[in-house]
Order: structure tokens, then C-alpha cells, then sequence
């Protein structure tokens, strides 16, 4: 009959603290979000109150690390602790294979389907996008209790949720690296003289970041603030601004604003029109460095062609619009030739290195050292989704390797015979990982073997991979 | 004197000194007084008298006293030569004196070149010679101007024997034959010849001939050959009423700069022309080809003028408002398609003042140093670089300070300019460098940038010249050029090493800077470095190190690491590995940077095995082909040292099985010292364990 396939769908996410209503008959204060919203309390607490139990239960048989996540028939939970006594759980239902049987539909829920370290890094990253844009919650409760975290949360996560896209959730998500933009030491320290002169003559900033084509350049934030801020960047902010950059310099945008016809530099973030004395100029607000300094900033992001900056200043000092004229000013025409002079330099050095004609080899490559992540398996990133060009069988088979690595601390090699002539090579050296997919019709397992390793001295031969 | 020379000049237009005054006086040292800068720049002068002048008896009806600007020297000439003559030069402190007949009225005296032969005019038809050279004829000889009816206007020594004698109808240019005393006249040329001009430096005499006298000819001599250059005419400011001479030679001078011969002609104000006021017109003379117009010095004021070149910089000295200004016609100016306009570099200064040593042993009253009046009329100037108080009896070269000028020029870029021509320039550039890396002066990065790509132009200028020398000189072409010398280096080469030691070095370790800044500072200048391609030493990329580890700056330091700004070298990657305590991703950027190297895959080997990795440490070695050299007994070591027995076990099969392919037989050689590693083999896992030799 008809199979029909239906993806992972997220059932309910909560955010709880116990300590919050440890009383019988007080539950519910101890839950500070729950999405569905509609769900009916007492099934708000039920939930709530197995959570707790589970992790409690598993707790006795180790103290240090309590459970991560379930698995049941029909779904898969998974807990997070990311600051003292705060739970966040996300339920996810496993996928289905819709059957037709005498007409009648049947369900059959594949419950090994879903890899463990893949969502539990979507709801980690869950923690840390609320964290980015709001700060801890402690910070907030401290600020004004329950209820203003409760506030931030709906705020937050009402909206963050819909985002989630579970059905495309895969190795990446576990890396959530960051993709490096490749550039000579050339152009590399001009762009460094550019941030240093910049942060000079706007002398409120405190962090900048640079980017080209959706790729990082350089952070001034540290590793794990540029990582989350870098998928915000990348998997929100930028496609959201795709459109206007593709109709060109006649955006409506450009179109107001006839006296800067020298640049194409505009912010992503805060004021519209610099020329309309209304214009509000407001920046999203980050926060930082939340273990030590706990530093809040506003974040302005400005963009001319394919080059991207983010200046990021003290949040105790307003931007005006003003220094955004400033700064629009200043930055907007040297960012535009700075932003030619890499393109340039990119297209010489890819005619130089021959990267054009790069043999077709996909695989996805991680530096847990530096984040730096690369893939040739997914397409670029659209608002809504990053999408892989192979089979989400491949996908697992990838995520199932990176489980077995992350086990030991040993490098490691794996070799997959996949279906239909797909091999799949995991290899691991030191800090770094890197997965192959092979599609060569009767190989044997010393020929992928020399095609991985043809794979690694062109891809990888100015860093120490042991083959 | 045989001849006037050019002391301050009278400006043509009889009202114009009137309005001099306007042009002069505005700041004239006064400005800068008040700064606590300590005494020795007084108000920002950036111009001084030599403190060691010459000192002779100031001119007097018995005394006359000569100049020669070939030797630099003094004559004091008593009572006609009878009572004495005595010689000093800046270069020869110890004075000459001798006397001589006096046979009547000397009105020029001059040493050819080495003090060997001295030449004195007493009269317009004949020069006397009187040899100086040990064992030689004592007695004067006489040689005549070959030219009938011709005067002697003067003469020039171009070499130690070699004379020429410049008359109102042309030239005779002799060798002087001192042993048979007597001359041997080598080349001679009819022109008519208003006066005359020597530069001895060029060994160039240039005459004014023509009626208005405007058209000159150029002479250039070397080792007894004359050659006449292409003459050319100067511009004069207004068409001459009558035909009368109409160039003085006080308004010409000659003097070398940048290595080009130049004539200088100081052109003065003239009501006709819209001009401002005087200005110095600069003929190029090239030794092939003709005198072209190339520059213009814009004085903007009328009145007296003189002129000296020091250090390449044309200096004009003004006698209405006592203050001089200076031009360099390196410095960009305003290019209307074949001459370029220069303004004053600096504002208008008074010539340092000048403290006159009171002398002698009898002023043991101590009394208190005269000041010298400056830019008085009794002075006379001489090029390059002389000025002469006849009145006072001293002698002085006219020097540049460097340090005043560094807060005369606020532009920075213009000062490095400037300065990087200088002769003495080094450390004057080295302290404006840390000057503007630090409070209350601070530069902005930008300027900071502009200094750094000025300085490091002019280091690769050197290196690429230093390079090509080499080159030529290798591969054997230096015989067929003979021409080519090692390229100098002057103190405008300033190099990686005095940046480190003077300016960056300094600069980190004080501190005051934000780290921020400490930072972009030293990327700026690796930025700059990279620009004009040339290698950064590794001490610098160690000072950024440095600098971000104080700082905690790991995660900016793997970025730079990551992009390959700190270049790769052995020991940056050992300085890394020494990080790895406090920065664990150090390890893999060394091993990265080691690998990269392609030369230090022993260093790969060694620091694997040094954290137990003894598979890893095989399989790299294996991998680059070396498994067949190594020493078993160092992997068994670091195997043993794991405390694993499993990995001990691989290890020592993996040798055995090389032993095998190798020899023949898996079991260790003495030479391999592996006897303990085989006890402990057999004792964990028995002595079957061990690997039979395969027999064919």
C-alpha cells in the first residue's frame, strides 16, 4: 500500500526550576514556560513533575551525570540543566510511517530514528540563543523574580520555537561550528587594520566581528559568544536581509538615501533612513561573557556588499543617530572597497589554488579546537532550513559515527558500507573529525581508503591530519 | 679676494625691502620659547652654527684674508705673505703657516687639492706657484696667461696638479709640472667671460658670457681632460632696458643636491611679474643633455637674500627679518607640466643664536660669552654650507637640527618624508616612531600606518637593492659591470631589528597603551611589512605573543595562528607548544605549524611521543616513508613510559616485523640496545610471544 512519511515534530518544550514550588499544591510555580500553551495545567504538571522524577531516578546511578534523554515508543524527551536547578525539556515525536491497511491508516513510530546528540545540541543551542539575547536566568530573576523571567521566556521562545525546524536537524547541529571565510595574509591583515582603525575612530565599541559571504573573518568576541552569535547571524539575520541585497543598489532602502551613492554600506540592525530625523535607532541587545564580566552590549550590524560587520558597544551608552551617520560615514566607504578588494583577492587566489576545479567529494570536516566547520553536504542556508544534499539515512549513519567517537578520546577511523555503492568514512584525529560519503560503484575498502586519503592532501594538507 | 664673493644680495626694486617686513617676522623663533623642551633648541631653530668654527685675525688693512672653497680653507695673509701666512680649514684643524716674499698685493691664494702645490695671484697677467710637496724645488715659478691681452679674472685647482686659469677671454686649463716648475697648458678656449663660478664638488666652472651675461657655459673636468657642456640661458624676471650686464653671479650658485648638479638662481621680486616675491629658480645640469628649468623655491618676501644647501635642503637665509627657511625638492609640490613650485618646508626660524667663545688664555676673568650677532651684514656665504663673519674672524658650516623639526611638522606623513633624507636621521625617526605610540602624543592608527609604510618603502628600497647586488655579484656578471657597488646603507634604512630594540620593545613593556592599541600597533606594522613583502622577523611575531598571552588573548592569538599571520617557523612553534599549559589548542597549532615546515618531522615525532601518542608518532612516520630509520629503542621507550601493555605489544611487533623485512630476521641487533625492551616482552607476554624468523 501508500507509505507515507512524516517527520519529527516538536510535542511540547518547558522550562521549570523545582526549587520554585517544592510544596504539594504549588507546582505550578515551579513552571516558568510551557508550549504548548494551551496544554490544560494539571497535564502542564504531570509532565513536569516525570521529568523531575526521571532525572531524580537516574541521578542515583550517576551523581554527576544525570540523564540526558528518553526514549519511547511515540517520542523522545530530553533534559537540559544549563544553569542550577533550571530544567529545559523538549519532547519530540519520533517520525511515522503512515501504512494504509484495509483502508485504514496505521502508524508505525520508528523510534531509533532520532540521534540523541543531535537534538540534545538543539536544545543546548536553545539555551544559548535565549542566553545571547536576554542574559541568564538568574540575571532575570534577580532583576525582578519569576515574573519577569517568565516574561522573557514567552517573549523569547514563543517566537524562537516555530523556528526550530526539527525535520532537518542533523551532525551540524552537533558541531554548530563556524565557517571560516579563506583569505591571504594580505587581505587578512588589511581587514585587521580596517577593525583596529575602525574601533579607534568609534571609539564606544568594544567587540567587532567581521564576515564575508555569511563566513567569519574575525571575532573580537570570544569563541563560544561568536559561536551562537555566528548562527544567529547566519541563520537569521543575514536571510532575512537576503531580498533587498538581491534587487541590488535600487533597494527602497538605497533609494532614500541619495547623498551615499559613494557606498553601498547600510545597517542590518537599527535605523532605516539615516536621513529621517525620526528614524529610531535601536539595536537588538546581547549579553556576553556571562560567566565572569556578564557584559550587555548593543549590537549593530552593518553590512556593504558581501562584507558584514558587527560593532558591538557598551549598552550603557545609547547609539544616536548621530554616531550612526558617524558611522555610516565612516565605516560605509571603506568597508565597500575593503569588501571589492576581497572579492578580488578571492577569485585570484581560487584561479591561483585551482580550487575551481575541486574534485567532487562531500564530506563534512570540524575543528573542535577552533569550531571551524565545513561541509560540501549542505546547501547554503536559507532562512528557514540548512539542507543536505544526501539521504538522511547517510545523514545518521554520520551522526552514528560522531557518537562513537565522541566516546573515546583515541583517533579513531570508521568505515561504512552504506546502501546502494555509499561508503561512509569517518575519521578522527586529534581535535578534528571529518566525514566522507563515497558514491563509486564496486570499490572495496582499500580503494575508498586511497580516495580519502587524495581527499585529505588536497583538502587538508597544510594542517597536521594524520592519515 | 680675487674675487667678491656672493654675500647678501640687494633686491632689484629699490621700494620693495620696504614691505619685507610683512613676509619675515611671524613666529621668528620666538614661538616656540616658551616650551619647556630643555635649552638645548632654542624656540624650535632648527638651523645652527657649527660649534667648532674656525677662528682666524679678522681682516684688517695689514691682515687679508682669503677663502678657498675647493680645500675649505682660510688664508690670513700679513703684510703681503712677509709677515706670514697662516692657513685653516674645518676639515685640517692643525693651521699652515709659512711665510712668503712679499711681492706685492695677493688678490687670490689657494692649495690644489692635498695642501701639495699653493697658487697665488698677485697681479691680472700671471699666477705664481710655490711648491708644498717634501724634496721638491723650493723656489716660486710664474706662469702667464697665454691669451694676449687678457686678464686674469681668477683661477681653480681640480686636482692636486692640475689648474685652470679663467680669464675675460675664455679659459686655459694647465697641468702644473712642480718638479721642473713649470706648466704644461692642456686645453684652452676663447669665450668672453663676464665671471665666473666653481664648484668644486662637480669639478664644474661656470662662466657668464654674453653682454647681459645671462647665458652660461658650463666646464667639467676630470683627470686632465675639459669638456664643454651644453650652455643654456637663465630667465631673467623682466627684458633688460639697456645691454648691460644683467645677471650678477651674486644671484648664482652651484651646489650639489640629491646627487645632481644644480644652478640655483635667485631670482628677485620684480613689480612687472605678478610674483609674490623673490624666488629661487633651480637649473638642473646634467652631465650629458641640456640644463633644464625643473624647480622653483617660492620665497614670498623681497629683500636680501643668501643661499646655502645642507643635507640636500636648499636653505635661504633673509637679512631683513633675520630668519631662514628651508626647501627640499624631494618633497611633493605643485607640478604645472615642467617646473615644480616648492613652498617652505618649515616655518621661517632665526639661524640658532650663537654664544662667541671668549678666547685666549689672558681671559681668566672669566668673562661671560658674547653673543654673535646673526645674519649680519658683514657676512659672507659660501657653498655648500659656509658663512663667514670677516668682522669677527670665524668660519662656520651651517648645520640642520633634526629634533626642532619634529614639532615644526605636524603633518607626520610630510615629517617622515622629510626626515628619510636626512643624512643623521635614525634615531630622530625612531624617537617621533615611539613618540607616537605614546601619551600625550599620541597618533591616531592611521598615521601610525602612513609612518610604517614610509619607513618600510624605504627598507625594501635597500633590501631589493642589497638583493640585485648580490645577485650580479653571484652569478659573476659584477667583472663585466664594473660600475655596480654594494648599495649603501644610510640611516634612512630603518630596519625590523631598531623598530624591535628602539620603538615596539619599549613600547609593550611600558604598558601605558590599552592592550587594545599595543595590539593594533604591532599588527600595523606586521601589516606593513607584508605590504612591501618583506619577512617579518620572528622576535616581532613573538612580541605580539607576548603581548596577547599577558592579556589572556588566546582566542585572537588562534585566529591570527589560524590565518597564518605569525608566519610558520620552528620557534614559533616551540614558543606555541610552551603555551599548551596554560592555552591547550596551542598543541594542535604547533603541530599544524611543524607539519607545514615539512622540515621538523623529527620535532612532530618527538612531541607526540612526549604526550605517550607512540601510534600516532608510527603512523606520521610511516606515512612520510621514515619507519625504516628510526630507533626502535626510542618508540619502545616512550611505548613502555604509556604504561599500556597493549600499545608496548604493537609497537614491538611492528619493529620485529620491520627487523624482519629488513635483515631477514625479526629479532633486535645489539646496536639497537633493545635487550631490556625484549626481557620486558617476554616477562608480560611470554617468550612464544616473540616473533619466529621466517624461513623461505
Amino acid at each position: 500500500g501508500q507509505e507515507k512519511q512524516l517527520a519529527p515534530t516538536l510535542l511540547s518544550f518547558f522550562i521549570y526550576n523545582p526549587k520554585l514550588g517544592p510544596k504539594e499544591g504549588e507546582e505550578e510555580k515551579k513552571i516558568l514556560f510551557y508550549h504548548p500553551n494551551e496544554v490544560e495545567k494539571n497535564e502542564k504538571i504531570r509532565n513536569v513533575g516525570l521529568c523531575e522524577a526521571i532525572v531524580q531516578f537516574t541521578r542515583t546511578f550517576s551523581p554527576t551525570k544525570p540523564a540526558k534523554s528518553l526514549h519511547t515508543q511515540k517520542n523522545r524527551q530530553f533534559f537540559h540543566e544549563p544553569e542550577e536547578n533550571f530544567w529545559m525539556v523538549m519532547v519530540v515525536r519520533n517520525p511515522i510511517i503512515e501504512k494504509h491497511k484495509d483502508g485504514k491508516p496505521v502508524y508505525e513510530y520508528q523510534e531509533e530514528e532520532l540521534l540523541d546528540k543531535v537534538y540534545s545540541s538543539v536544545l543546548q543551542q536553545c539555551y544559548s540563543m535565549y542566553k545571547l539575547f536576554n542574559g541568564t536566568f538568574l540575571r532575570a530573576m534577580e532583576d525582578g523574580g519569576v515574573k519577569v523571567l517568565k516574561e522573557r521566556l514567552e517573549k523569547f521562545f514563543h517566537r524562537y520555537l516555530q523556528t526550530l525546524h526539527l525535520q532537518s536537524c542533523d551532525l551540524l547541529d552537533v558541531f554548530c561550528g563556524i565557517s571560516f571565510f579563506p583569505l591571504d595574509k594580505m587581505t587578512y591583515l588589511k581587514i585587521q587594520s580596517f577593525i583596529n582603525r575602525m574601533e579607534e575612530s568609534l571609539n564606544i565599541v568594544k567587540y567587532t566581528a567581521f564576515l564575508y559571504n555569511d563566513q567569519l573573518i574575525w571575532s573580537g568576541l570570544e569563541q563560544d559568544d561568536m559561536r551562537i552569535l555566528y548562527k544567529y547571524l547566519t541563520t537569521s539575520l543575514f536571510p532575512r536581509h537576503m531580498e533587498p541585497e538581491l534587487a541590488g543598489r535600487d533597494s527602497p532602502i538605497r533609494a532614500e538615501m541619495p547623498g551615499n551613492l559613494q557606498h553601498y554600506g547600510r545597517f542590518l540592525t537599527g535605523p532605516l533612513n539615516l536621513n529621517d530625523p525620526e528614524t529610531k535607532c535601536r539595536f537588538p541587545k546581547i549579553f556576553v561573557n556571562t560567566d565572569d564580566t556578564y557584559e550587555e552590549l548593543h549590537l549593530i550590524v552593518y553590512k556593504a556588499m558581501s562584507a558584514a560587520v558587527c560593532f558591538m558597544i557598551d549598552a550603557s551608552i545609547p547609539p544616536t543617530l548621530e554616531f550612526c551617520r558617524k558611522l555610516d560615514s565612516i565605516v560605509g566607504p571603506q568597508l565597500t572597497v575593503l569588501a571589492s578588494d576581497i572579492c578580488e583577492q578571492y577569485n585570484i587566489n581560487k584561479r591561483i589554488s585551482g580550487a575551481e576545479k575541486e574534485p567532487q567529494f562531500k564530506f563534512i570536516y570540524f575543528n573542535h579546537m577552533n569550531l571551524a566547520e565545513k561541509s560540501t553536504i549542505h546547501m547554503r542556508k536559507t532562512p528557514s532550513v540548512s539542507l543536505a544534499s544526501v539521504h538522511p539515512d547517510l545523514m545518521k549513519i554520520l551522526g552514528d559515527i560522531n557518537s562513537d567517537f565522541s566516546r573515546v578520546d583515541e583517533d579513531e577511523e570508521i568505515i561504512v558500507k552504506a546502501m546502494s555503492d555509499y561508503w561512509v568514512v569517518g575519521k578522527k584525529s586529534d581535535q578534528r573529525e571529518l566525514y566522507v560519503i563515497l558514491n563509486q560503484k564496486n570499490v572495496n575498502l582499500i580503494e575508498v581508503n586511497e580516495e580519502v586519503k587524495k581527499l585529505c592532501a588536497t583538502q587538508f594538507n597544510n594542517i597536521f591530519f594524520l592519515d | 679676494m680675487g674675487r667678491e664673493p656672493p654675500g647678501p644680495a640687494e633686491d632689484e626694486a629699490p621700494g620693495a625691502a620696504a614691505g619685507a617686513g610683512a613676509a619675515g617676522r611671524e613666529g621668528g623663533g620666538e614661538e616656540g620659547e616658551g616650551r619647556a623642551r630643555g635649552g638645548a633648541e632654542a624656540g624650535g631653530c632648527y638651523l645652527a652654527l657649527c660649534a667648532r668654527p674656525v677662528h682666524f685675525e679678522k681682516a684688517n688693512p695689514v691682515n687679508c684674508v682669503f677663502f678657498d672653497e675647493a680645500n675649505k680653507q682660510v688664508f690670513a695673509v700679513r703684510s703681503g705673505g712677509a709677515t706670514g701666512v697662516v692657513v685653516k680649514g674645518l676639515e685640517d684643524r692643525n693651521p699652515i703657516s709659512f711665510r712668503m716674499e712679499d711681492k706685492g698685493e695677493v688678490k687670490c691664494i689657494k692649495f690644489s687639492l692635498g695642501n701639495k702645490i699653493l697658487a697665488v695671484q698677485r697681479t691680472l697677467k700671471s699666477v705664481d706657484f710655490l711648491n708644498f710637496i717634501p724634496d721638491s724645488p723650493q723656489l716660486e715659478y710664474t706662469q702667464e696667461c697665454k691669451t694676449k691681452n687678457a686678464n686674469i679674472l681668477g683661477f681653480c685647482w681640480t686636482s692636486s696638479t692640475e689648474i685652470v686659469f679663467i680669464t675675460d677671454q675664455g679659459i686655459e686649463f694647465y697641468q702644473v709640472l712642480p718638479e721642473k716648475r713649470s706648466l704644461k697648458l692642456l686645453k684652452n678656449q676663447s669665450i668672453n667671460v663676464n665671471w665666473y663660478m666653481y664648484c668644486p664638488e662637480s669639478s664644474v666652472i661656470l662662466l657668464s658670457t654674453t653682454v647681459l651675461g645671462n647665458v652660461l657655459q658650463p666646464f667639467y673636468f676630470k683627470s686632465g681632460t675639459m669638456s664643454k657642456l651644453s650652455k643654456f640661458e637663465i630667465e631673467l624676471p623682466a627684458a633688460p632696458k639697456s645691454s648691460k650686464l644683467s645677471l650678477s653671479e651674486r644671484d648664482i650658485a652651484m651646489a650639489t643636491i640629491y646627487g645632481q648638479l644644480y644652478v640655483l638662481y635667485l631670482r628677485h621680486h620684480s613689480r612687472t611679474s605678478n610674483s609674490t616675491g623673490a624666488e629661487v629658480v633651480l637649473y638642473h645640469l646634467p652631465r650629458e643633455g641640456s640644463c633644464k628649468k625643473t624647480h622653483i623655491l617660492k620665497l614670498n618676501r623681497t629683500g636680501k637674500f643668501a643661499l646655502n644647501v645642507v643635507d640636500n635642503l636648499v636653505i635661504v637665509h633673509h637679512q631683513d627679518t633675520e630668519t631662514s627657511v628651508i626647501f627640499d625638492i624631494k618633497l611633493k609640490g605643485e607640478f604645472d607640466g615642467s617646473t615644480t613650485i616648492h613652498q617652505f618646508v618649515l616655518p621661517p626660524r632665526s639661524i640658532q643664536p650663537y654664544q662667541i667663545p671668549v678666547a685666549g688664555p689672558a681671559s681668566v676673568t672669566s668673562q661671560a660669552p658674547v653673543p654673535c650677532k646673526l645674519y649680519s651684514s658683514s657676512w659672507i656665504v659660501f657653498q655648500p654650507d659656509i658663512i663667514i663673519s670677516a668682522s669677527e674672524g670665524y668660519l662656520w658650516s651651517l648645520q640642520v637640527k633634526l629634533e626642532p623639526v619634529v614639532n615644526l611638522l605636524v603633518d607626520k606623513g610630510k615629517l617622515m618624508d622629510f626626515l628619510l633624507q636626512r643624512k643623521e636621521c635614525k634615531m630622530v625617526i625612531l624617537s617621533v616612531c615611539s613618540q607616537m605610540l605614546s601619551e600625550p602624543e599620541r597618533g591616531s592608527l592611521s598615521v601610525i600606518a602612513t609612518v610604517f609604510d614610509k619607513l618600510n618603502h624605504e627598507y625594501k628600497k635597500y633590501l631589493e637593492a642589497e638583493q640585485s647586488y648580490t645577485m650580479v655579484v653571484e652569478t659573476g656578471l659584477s667583472r663585466s659591470n664594473p660600475l655596480l657597488k654594494r648599495p649603501v646603507r644610510t640611516q634612512a634604512v630603518i630596519d625590523q631589528s631598531d623598530m624591535y630594540t628602539h620603538v615596539l620593545s619599549v613600547f609593550t613593556e611600558k604598558k601605558e597603551a590599552p592592550h587594545k592599541f599595543t595590539i593594533a600597533v604591532l599588527m600595523e606594522y606586521i601589516r606593513s611589512l607584508n605590504q612591501f613583502q618583506i619577512a617579518v622577523q620572528h622576535y616581532l611575531y613573538e612580541l605580539v605573543i607576548k603581548t596577547l598571552v599577558q592579556h589572556n588573548l588566546f582566542y585572537m592569538l588562534h585566529q591570527f595562528l589560524q590565518y597564518h599571520v605569525l608566519s610558520d617557523s620552528k620557534p614559533l612553534a616551540c614558543l606555541l607548544l610552551s603555551l599548551e599549559s596554560i592555552y591547550p589548542p596551542a598543541h594542535q597549532l604547533s603541530l599544524d605549524m611543524l607539519k607545514r615546515l615539512s622540515t621538523a618531522n623529527d620535532e612532530i615525532v618527538e612531541v607526540l611521543l612526549s604526550k605517550h601518542q607512540v601510534l600516532a608518532a608510527l603512523r606520521f612516520i610511516r606515512g612520510i616513508g621514515g619507519h625504516d630509520s628510526i630507533s626502535a629503542r626510542k618508540f619502545l621507550d616512550a611505548a613502555k613510559q604509556a604504561e599500556d601493555e597493549m600499545l608496548f605489544y604493537t609497537i614491538f611487533r611492528f619493529f620485529e616485523q620491520r627487523n624482519q623485512r629488513l635483515r631477514g630476521n625479526p629479532s633486535f641487533t645489539p646496536g639497537e640496545h633493545c635487550e631490556e625492551h625484549v626481557t620486558f616482552f617476554k616477562q608480560v607476554f611470554g617468550e612464544q610471544a616473540l616473533m619466529k624468523p621466517t624461513t623461505f
